[in-house]
C-alpha cells in the first residue's frame, strides 16, 4: 500500500505492507539511519521517534499506522547545523559515549522534557526507563538532562523566550563513518 | 546469481473503520483477520511470522478510546492507551491499583501505545492490568454485528491458557469498573525480573474496606477482593483467602494464616523468569502485607508498599 | 595555542558527540551500498553431534540466494587466533560442539527471503553426549578437549608450603564462590558489511580490534595482508565482546560476498547475537585465607575453574588475568593459585570486560569480608592492615615501584561515607521488613598485557602531516564508545599545543594505521595514548625545525602555529608520519614457564562500597548508595574517565544482581533483552564516582588503564552488603530474588548466622 505521512516536517509518500515496520521505513526507504535497532521488540529504546508528539518505539509501529501522522526523528531534533540545549548538554556532560542509544534518549527526553518540565532526577530515570543505555550507567545521561531542567527553568523564571542560545555543533575532525566521508579539521 | 526480486506473498489487505457498527461488520466478514491496536504485542517478532490475509486496525477509534464516568462505574474503552489512563484523574483518584498497574506496565514508548483493550485481549498471564481488573470486580464489554453487546464479568473471560470467551464474529468494546465503595483500600505490587520495564515474576492486585474503625481501632474486613498474577496460567483470584478475610480483623495473627492460605491456594510454575518456590513465597508476603498494611491508618492512593513505584 | 579547557586534564566535549547525539553516525548497518545483499546464518540446533548432512528445501526458490558452506572456504577453515581450534563453519562429517554455531551461510536482497532462505536448509546432525557442567567436564567422561577437557591450566606459587602455612594460621576462612555467564549487551547487535574489489576483500565492521580481523582473514581467505582491509565504522558498544567475535562474522560475510559477488551485510538480531556469541566465563573458586589473630593476612590457597565453552578462543589469557589477581591486593607471603579452564559445550565464553579478574575478585573480597567477621574486625581496618604500599611483592613476586593506590582509594570512600548521601536517589521505606547492610571491596587490575606481552605486541602509533596538511593521530586503536579518539585527540593536541578541533583522528583501517595492538586490557590509553604523544612530540620538533629551515624568524608567531606549518610541509614536502613502536620500561621481567616476575607493568586501584535495602517479602535488592573511587594515573579526560567508571560500575551491579544468563542443554534459554536483562536508568543508583591520580611515570601525563578495574570489585561489594543485611552468607552471583530466598532458607535451615 501507498502510504502518506509527514517526516520531520516534509510530507512523503512511502510503499510497503501494512505491517512493515516504521522503523524500517525510515532506515531504508527515507535514509533516516539515525533511529536505531537494539532488539526489535521494544524492549531498547533504540528506535524512538516521536508521532503527534509521543515517543513510541518505531520498531513496534506498522507502517499503515503512521500514515497521515507526523513522524519526528532525530535528524529533525536540531535544526540546521545548530544543537538543542538538550543535545548540547549530552554532549557536554558525557551523557554519550558509543552512541547508538542516543538518538532514542534525545528523542524521548524532548517529549518527557515537553511533558514534565519541572521533573526530579528520579522521575527523569522513570521517564527514561524505556531507553537502554550499556556504556554510561545512565549516570550522566541525567546529569545532562537534569542541568536543561534546572537551565529552563532558570531561564522560564527570568522571563527569557528561549530558554538556552543553542549553540553551533562542534565539528568533529575525528572518526566519520563510512559513507560521511571523513571532515577535514578546523583551520 | 540473478538479481531477481524475491517472491512476495501479496502484502495483506488492510481496514481502518471509522466507526464501531464498521468495525464489527468487518470483523464478522472476516474473522481470520488480525485486529491491531497499539502493536505493542503483535508487532513484536512480525518480520519472521507469516503475515494474515487482512489486518483490521482499531488504534484510535473514536468509539473504543474513551474513558466515560456513568452512575454505576467508570467505562474504559477497549482502546485506551495506558498513557490516557495515566492521565485521567478518576482512575487516578478511584482506581489506583489500576493505575499504578498502567504506570509500570512499560516505559513511556509502551505506554503511548498499548492499550488496556490489548491486555485484556492477549490475556498473558503476565499481563499486568489484569490482576487490578480482578479485584475491581470489572465486566468486560463485547459486541458482535450479528448479536450486538454483551457482558463478560472478568473473573469468567479467559477460559484457557490465552484464550478467551471471545467468539470471532466479536470485538472487545469496554471494560466496565463498578464504582469502589467509599474507603476502600487498594494495593498493586509488580514483582518484575527489575523494577522497571520488566516483565512480571509475581503481581498482587487487592482491595479491601474495613468497618468500625477508627483511631487505634483497625475495625473488621468487610469487603476483600485478592487477585495475583503470573502464578497460574492466567490471573487469580484467591477466594479462599478473601473468605479468611471477610469479617476478619487485620493483625498479625491474620496476616499469618493468610501466608498460609495463600501458599496452599497457588501452584505456581517454574520459568525462564522466576522458580515456584520464589513465587509462591513472594505472593504469600505480598498478600500478608496487605493485611498488616490494613491495620496501619489508610493512606490516599494505592500505597504500593516497600520497593513500590519510584 | 590549545586552550585551557582543552589540554590534558579538562574535559573537552567527545569529538564525536555532536555526530551521535544528531544521528549523523553511521554504524555499520547504516551503510547500505547498492546492490547490497542481507547474509544470514544457517545454525547448530544441537550442543554436540556430528554433522552428517546439510539438507536444502527443492521446494524453495534458491534462484536469488547465494549459499556458502564450509567446502566454499578457500584459505583454512578457522577462525585464527590462540589455538586454531574453532571453525567458520563446521563442515559435512566435522563435529558441531555447541549450540547455534554456525554451519552454513546464505544471502539473499531482502531480510525476508535471507530469512526464509535460512529456515529452508535443514541439518542432519548424529547427537553426541555434552557437558554443560564443570563438575562434568571434570569427570571427563566425554572428552572435549585433551583426555582431561583443561583447556589451559595455570599455577603461581610463592612463599612456602601452602598447607603448612594455612596449618600455622590463627584462623583460616574458607569459602566456594561461584559466577555466571554474563551477556555483554552493546546495544547495537554484531555486524559486519564484506565487499570484494577484484582480488582484494574489504570488510568494514563493529569491532574493537581491526588487526585481530585481519589476521584471522588472512588464513580464512587465504590471502596475502595487503589483500585484506578491513575498517572500523562507528561502534555502538563492545566491552570485550567484540574483541573475537567479529573475525567470525567478518569472514562469513567475506564469504557470502565473494560467492555473490556483490556486498553483502551480516548484521545479527539481538536473540541470535545472544545466543551465539561469547561471554563472561562461569566460574568457581574456591578460597582459603589463613590470618593472624591480629589480622595479617598468612597464607591463601585458590583454585580457579572456569568454563570455557566449546572452543579455546581467548579462554586462557581470560583465565591467566584470573589466576594473576587472585590473591588480592594483599600483602601475603605464602600463595598457591590453581586455575583451569575447562571444555564444555556451552557457546565459547571469552573476553568481557575485567577479563577473568572479576570471578577471582569476587572470590578473594567475599574472603575478605567473611576474615573481618571471623577476626571481629572492622572490614575496613582489616583491609588497611594488608593492602599493598609501594615496595611491597605481589604473588608473583612483581616489586611494586611506585603508583600505588589501594590505600588513598579506600581513604576517599571512607571519607566520601562520611558525607550525606545524593539527592534524588531511591531508597525504599523505612519499615521492619526492609533490612540495610553495606559492603566494602578493595582491588586491583594490572594495565596493558600479561607479562611480557606488549614487548612481543609491540604496537605502533602514529601522527602525521597528512596529505592533505591536517595534523593526524593514526592508530590501531578503537573507539567503541569509550573515548579513545577524543583521549587520542586531547593527548596530541597537549602535545603538539595546537586545538583539540585541529587534530585528526583517522578512522581505525588496516591499509591506513599501523597495528596498535588490539583494543582491550586497560591498554589503549596507557600504551598507545603513549605512543600518540611520543610520535606527536617528534612531528613537533621537525615541524619546529621545519620553521627554521624555511627561515622563519625565531620570534615570529608563524612558528608557533604548527597547524600553518603543517600545511606548508605538506605543500613542500608531501606527507610526515612518525611511528613509535612501544617499548617497555626498562627493568620488567616475566617468566611464562614459571609464571613469575612482573605480571603488569602497573596496576590501577580501586575502593567500592554498596549500601543495600532489601525487600524481604520479595527479596529485592535496591543499591541505595555506591561509592566507588578508582585510580587512573592521571585522568586525560575526567568526564570520558568518569563515564567509563559509573558504566563499569552499573554493568557490576547489574552481573551482581540482574543479569543471568540461562542456559538448557547448551542453549541459550533467554535470548532476548526482554528476559535477559540489564540495568535501566531506575535500577542504576545516583553513583559517587571519584577520581584518584597516583601518576603512573611511563604513561602520558601518568596516565593509566581505566576500562576494566570498575567491573571487578562492585560484585564483591553488593554480596556483603546483602550478607551484611541479612545475616546470610551470599557467595555467588547474581544474586537474584530467588537465589537470595534460597540463601535465606538455607541459612535458616541450616542454623546459620
Amino acid at each position: 500500500m501507498k502510504v502518506s505521512l509527514v517526516v520531520n516536517g516534509a510530507p512523503r509518500e512511502v510503499e510497503g505492507g501494512p505491517l512493515r515496520r516504521l522503523l524500517d521505513v525510515l532506515r531504508e526507504d527515507l535514509a533516516l539511519t539515525g533511529t536505531k535497532e537494539g532488539c526489535g521488540e521494544g524492549e531498547c529504546g533504540a528506535c524512538t521517534v516521536l508521532i503527534d508528539g509521543e515517543p513510541v518505539n518505531s520498531c513496534l509501529v506498522p507502517l499503515a499506522q503512521a500514515a497521515g501522522r507526523e513522524v519526528r526523528t532525530v535528524e529533525a531534533l536540531a535544526s540546521g547545523e545548530l544543537l538543542t540545549d538538550l543535545q548540547e548538554a549530552l554532549v557536554r556532560c558525557g551523557g554519550t559515549q558509543c552512541g547508538i542509544c542516543t538518538p532514542g534518549i534525545a528523542v524521548c527526553a524532548t517529549a518527557a522534557l515537553a511533558r514534565e518540565p519541572g521533573a526530579d532526577r528520579l522521575r527523569l530515570r522513570e521517564l527514561l526507563a524505556g531507553n537502554l543505555c550499556r556504556c554510561t550507567g545512565y549516570q550522566l545521561v541525567i546529569d545532562a538532562v537534569a542541568e536543561v531542567v534546572a537551565r529552563r527553568a532558570d531561564a522560564t523564571d527570568a522571563g527569557a523566550a528561549p530558554p538556552l542560545p543553542a549553540r553551533t555543533a562542534p565539528t568533529a575532525p575525528g572518526q566519520a563513518g563510512p559513507g560521511v566521508g571523513s571532515r577535514g579539521a578546523a583551520p | 546469481m540473478s538479481g531477481a526480486t524475491p517472491t512476495r506473498t501479496p502484502a495483506p489487505a488492510w481496514l481502518r473503520p471509522a466507526t464501531l457498527a464498521d468495525a464489527l461488520a468487518a470483523r464478522a466478514a472476516h474473522p481470520d483477520w488480525l485486529v491491531v491496536a497499539g502493536g505493542t504485542d503483535v508487532m513484536v517478532g512480525s518480520t519472521r511470522r507469516p503475515e494474515p490475509p487482512g489486518v483490521l486496525d482499531l488504534f484510535g477509534l473514536a468509539e473504543l478510546s474513551a474513558i466515560t464516568e456513568g452512575p454505576d462505574g467508570l467505562c474504559v474503552g477497549a482502546g485506551a492507551t495506558y498513557a490516557a489512563l495515566l492521565r485521567h484523574p478518576t482512575v487516578r483518584d478511584r482506581f489506583p491499583c489500576l493505575h499504578e498497574a498502567a504506570r509500570e506496565v512499560g516505559a513511556l514508548q509502551i505506554q503511548a501505545r498499548g492499550t488496556l483493550g490489548g491486555n485484556v485481549q492477549t490475556s498473558s498471564p503476565v499481563g499486568d492490568t489484569l490482576p487490578p481488573l480482578l479485584a475491581l470486580d470489572a465486566e468486560v464489554e463485547v459486541a458482535s454485528a450479528a448479536r450486538g453487546p454483551r457482558r463478560v464479568p472478568y473473573a469468567a473471560w479467559i477460559t484457557s491458557y490465552r484464550k478467551t470467551a471471545l467468539a470471532t464474529d466479536e470485538l472487545l468494546v469496554a471494560v466496565h469498573l463498578p464504582w469502589p465503595a467509599p474507603g476502600t483500600r487498594q494495593r498493586w505490587r509488580k514483582v518484575g525480573t527489575r523494577k522497571a520495564q520488566a516483565i512480571s515474576k509475581v503481581m498482587l492486585a487487592a482491595t479491601a474496606r474495613l468497618e468500625g474503625d477508627g483511631p487505634g481501632r483497625p475495625g473488621t474486613i468487610a469487603h476483600a477482593r485478592v487477585a495475583l498474577g503470573a502464578v497460574a496460567d492466567r490471573p487469580v483470584r484467591l477466594p479462599t483467602v478473601e473468605a479468611l478475610l471477610v469479617g476478619a480483623s487485620p493483625d498479625p495473627a491474620l496476616a499469618e494464616r493468610v501466608r498460609e492460605a495463600v501458599r496452599a491456594a497457588i501452584t505456581p510454575i517454574t520459568d525462564v523468569r522466576s522458580t515456584a518456590d520464589y513465587r509462591r513465597e513472594v505472593a504469600a508476603n505480598l498478600v500478608a502485607r496487605f493485611v498488616l498494611d490494613l491495620a496501619a491508618p489508610a493512606l490516599p492512593g494505592a500505597d504500593p508498599g516497600a520497593g513500590g513505584a519510584p | 595555542m590549545i586552550g585551557l579547557g582543552e589540554r590534558v586534564g579538562a574535559s573537552p566535549p567527545r569529538v564525536d558527540g555532536a555526530a551521535k547525539v544528531t544521528g549523523a553516525a553511521r554504524y555499520v548497518d547504516d551503510l547500505q551500498p547498492p546492490g547490497c545483499l542481507v547474509g544470514r546464518t544457517v545454525r547448530s540446533r544441537v550442543a554436540h553431534g556430528v554433522l552428517r548432512a546439510l539438507e536444502r528445501d527443492p521446494g524453495f526458490d534458491w534462484s536469488d540466494v547465494t549459499f556458502v558452506t564450509a567446502a566454499d572456504v578457500p584459505g583454512r577453515n578457522v577462525v585464527t587466533l590462540i589455538e586454531d581450534d574453532q571453525p567458520v563453519l563446521v563442515p559435512v562429517g566435522g563435529t558441531i560442539r555447541h549450540h547455534d554455531e554456525a554451519v552454513a551461510l546464505v544471502a539473499a536482497p531482502t531480510k525476508e527471503k535471507a530469512e526464509a532462505a535460512r529456515a529452508a536448509v535443514r541439518l542432519v546432525v548424529d547427537p553426541l553426549p555434552a557437558i554443560f557442567t564443570l563438575d562434568d567436564a571434570l569427570r571427563a567422561e566425554v572428552k572435549l578437549h585433551g583426555q582431561d577437557n583443561v583447556f589451559k591450566r595455570f599455577e603461581v606459587t610463592r612463599g612456602d608450603d601452602v598447607e603448612r602455612a594455612l596449618a600455622a594460621c590463627d584462623v583460616v576462612v574458607e569459602g566456594v564462590y561461584e559466577t555466571g555467564a554474563q551477556e555483554q549487551m552493546y546495544i547495537e547487535p554484531q555486524g559486519m558489511l564484506a565487499a570484494w574489489e577484484g582480488d582484494t576483500c574489504h570488510v568494514t565492521g563493529s569491532l574493537q580490534c581491526p588487526y585481530y580481523v585481519h589476521k584471522a582473514l588472512k588464513v580464512t581467505l587465504g590471502l596475502p595482508a595487503e589483500r585484506v582491509v578491513i575498517t572500523q565504522a562507528v561502534t555502538g558498544g563492545g566491552f570485550g565482546g567484540k574483541e573475537e567475535y567479529p573475525s567470525m562474522i567478518g569472514a562469513h560475510a567475506a564469504l557470502l560476498a565473494r560467492a555473490a559477488g556483490r556486498p553483502v551485510k551480516v548484521v545479527y538480531e539481538r536473540d541470535e547475537d545472544v545466543a551465539a556469541t561469547t561471554k563472561r566465563h562461569p566460574s568457581r573458586v574456591r578460597h582459603r585465607l589463613g590470618l593472624a589473630k591480629d589480622g595479617r593476612m598468612l597464607a591463601a590457597d585458590v583454585d580457579v575453574l572456569f568454563d570455557g565453552g566449546a572452543y579455546a578462543t581467548l579462554t586462557q589469557v581470560v583465565l591467566s588475568r584470573g589466576v594473576l589477581h587472585a590473591a588480592g591486593p594483599y600483602r601475603i607471603p605464602t600463595v598457591r593459585i590453581v586455575g583451569r579452564a575447562l571444555a564444555t559445550n556451552h557457546p565459547p565464553h571469552g573476553a568481557f570486560r575485567g577479563f577473568g579478574a572479576p570471578q577471582t575478585t569476587f572470590a578473594y573480597e567475599r574472603q575478605t569480608a567473611k576474615a573481618a567477621r571471623a577476626l571481629g574486625m572492622d572490614p575496613v581496618a582489616l583491609r588497611r592492615l594488608n593492602l599493598y604500599r609501594d615496595g611491597d611483592v605481589t604473588a608473583t613476586g612483581q616489586t611494586l615501584r611506585g603508583s600505588v593506590a589501594a590505600h588513598p582509594t579506600l581513604d576517599r570512600v571512607v571519607a566520601q561515607l562520611e558525607q550525606p548521601p545524593p539527592a534524588g536517589r531511591r531508597t525504599l521505606p523505612q519499615a521492619p521488613h526492609v533490612k540495610r547492610g553495606r559492603g566494602v571491596a578493595t582491588y586491583f587490575h594490572g594495565s596493558g598485557f600479561t607479562g611480557s606481552g606488549e614487548e612481543r605486541l609491540k604496537g605502533q602509533a602514529t601522527v602525521a602531516v597528512a596529505a592533505d596538511g591536517v595534523l593526524e593521530v593514526r592508530a590501531g586503536s578503537t573507539d567503541m564508545g569509550q573515548g579513545a579518539t577524543t583521549t587520542f585527540a586531547q593527548i596530541a593536541a597537549t602535545a603538539l599545543d595546537v586545538h583539540v578541533s585541529q587534530v585528526r583522528v583517522a578512522q581505525p583501517s588496516t591499509d591506513k594505521v599501523p597495528d596498535s595492538g588490539p583494543t582491550v586490557a586497560s591498554r589503549t590509553c596507557m600504551i598507545v595514548g603513549g605512543l600518540v604523544d611520543q610520535a606527536a612530540r617528534a612531528v613537533r620538533s621537525k615541524l619546529e625545525a621545519f620553521a627554521a629551515e624555511v627561515g622563519l624568524a625565531a620570534d615570529d608567531p608563524a612558528r608557533g602555529d604548527l597547524p600553518a606549518l603543517a600545511r606548508r610541509w605538506a605543500a613542500a614536502r608531501g606527507e610526515l608520519a612518525e611511528t613509535h613502536t612501544y617499548r617497555p620500561p626498562a627493568g620488567i621481567r616475566w617468566d611464562d614457564q614459571t609464571y613469575r616476575g612482573d605480571a603488569y607493568p602497573v596496576f590501577g586501584w580501586a575502593a567500592c562500597a554498596v549500601d543495600v535495602a532489601v525487600d524481604t517479602d520479595t527479596w529485592e535488592v535496591v543499591v541505595e548508595r555506591c561509592v566507588h573511587a578508582v585510580d587512573v594515573g592521571k585522568a586525560i579526560n575526567p568526564t570520558i574517565v568518569q563515564g567509563q567508571i559509573d558504566g563499569g560500575t552499573v554493568q557490576a551491579l547489574g552481573w551482581a544482581l540482574w543479569e543471568s544468563v540461562q542456559y538448557r542443554e547448551g542453549k541459550v534459554l533467554n535470548d532476548r533483552m526482554t528476559n535477559c536483562i540489564i540495568p535501566t536508568a531506575i535500577e542504576a543508583p545516583e553513583l559517587e564516582t571519584l577520581l584518584v591520580e597516583e601518576p603512573y611515570a611511563h604513561g602520558p601525563f601518568g596516565a593509566k588503564g581505566v576500562g576494566e578495574i570498575p567491573m571487578d570489585g562492585p560484585g564483591a561489594a553488593v554480596a556483603s552488603a546483602v550478607e551484611d543485611a541479612l545475616g546470610v552468607a551470599m557467595d555467588e552471583l547474581p544474586l537474584l530474588p530467588e537465589v537470595v530466598h534460597r540463601r535465606v532458607r538455607a541459612g535458616r535451615a541450616g542454623g546459620a548466622a
